[in-house]
């Protein structure tokens, strides 16, 4: 029993750190995993509506993304308030969307260019108008395969 | 080094985000080509499922005011056609791998918006009708290979796929006073 009996000085070992590096570089790879580039700052507020049936962006890779709503606060008083399409970093109009689309699909490679999709970021208060209006544009610049983004409920409690 | 790590793992946390990005998923017609002549074969009457939305957001189904919380059990009830009502769509006999000879219903519904339609409304009425689409794609997966839709391999979902298309079309707009 003689193990029990503290002898010598009452002073507390430091806890040792060596592994300490160890388990942040394990945080760090999990986190590189996991997550993606902020590629884009959103310039437009966009409240993404409801629905049930929403599918999972599988390959973020593949996807191009519009965002369409009115301008952010900061914005206002060089773009109004009326809504704004934004591809890529900044403010656009209608007939830039086929540059637009023709600029991403060179990106990918021979293979995935027929799979490209276009993710359509719509504020929900936005008139079907400026909607229908890029559709069409995507329609003429043969991006056919599109992506309404919504938010994923069990059930539609508020039609805006 | 524990030091260095905790700096990459703060540049990581700033500059990325996990949000994964769900959305309805949906294929656009291509740009009908002038030099081809169009399909000109209507689609008959009872098989179209006339579903139109105007400004207001008001709903109307078949030419009839309706509430939205029905529309999902009237698309539903259509598509089937169960009873083989005169006013619902007719059904076809095709063979399709897996089911065999199977009668398959022609519902087509046709989506018309109002350009001052809220575009929060409009996905909530795409979603109904993919909801009420998917739940009877999901119904008939149960009751032929004993399990949910989503669980199939491709070739058994290309077949309930094909026993229950029903393309949801959109007509194409149309902007009176000339283009914008």
């Amino acid at each position: 029993m003689a193990k029990f009996i503290k002898t010598g000085g009452k002073s507390v070992k430091s806890l040792n750190t060596s592994s300490l590096p160890d388990i942040v570089f394990m945080i760090l790879f999990f986190f590189m995993a996991v997550t993606t580039m902020r590629e884009t700052d959103v310039m437009v507020t966009v409240r993404i509506p409801e629905a049930t049936e929403g599918k999972v962006l599988e390959k973020k890779s593949l996807a191009s993304f519009v965002y369409i709503g009115e301008p952010l606060e900061a914005f206002q008083g060089l773009y109004g308030t009326e809504p704004k399409i934004q591809l890529n970093d900044t403010f656009k109009e209608l007939a830039d969307i086929q540059d637009f689309i023709a600029q991403e699909r060179e990106q990918l490679n021979e293979a995935d260019k027929t799979k490209m999709l276009v993710v359509l970021k719509i504020d929900r208060d936005t008139r079907m108008g400026v909607v229908t209006d890029v559709k069409q544009a995507l329609r003429r610049a043969s991006a056919l395969k599109i992506m309404y983004a919504n938010t994923n409920v069990d059930k539609i409690t508020h039609i805006y | 080094m524990a030091d260095i790590a905790f700096l990459l793992l703060i540049f990581f946390l700033a500059a990325t985000t996990m949000d994964s990005d769900t959305g309805l998923m949906r294929q656009l017609p291509a740009i009908p080509d002038p030099n081809v002549p169009q399909d000109v074969n209507k689609i008959n009457d009872r098989n179209i499922l006339e579903v139109k939305v105007n400004k207001d957001n008001l709903l109307l189904v078949e030419g009839q005011l309706t509430e939205f919380s029905q529309l999902r059990e009237i698309a539903h009830d259509f598509i089937l056609n169960a009873n083989d009502e005169p006013n619902k769509p007719e059904k076809e006999v095709v063979n399709i791998p897996f089911l065999g000879n199977v009668a398959v219903s022609k519902a087509v519904i046709s989506l018309q918006n109002d350009i001052g339609t809220k575009y929060g409304v409009y996905i909530a009425v795409q979603n109904e009708l993919i909801a009420a689409r998917s739940k009877l794609r999901d119904n008939l997966a149960r009751q032929e290979f004993g399990m949910p839709y989503d669980r199939l391999d491709e070739d058994r979902k290309g077949a309930v796929d094909d026993f229950f298309k029903v393309p949801i079309s959109e007509a194409e707009p149309k902007r009176i006073g000339g283009d914008k």
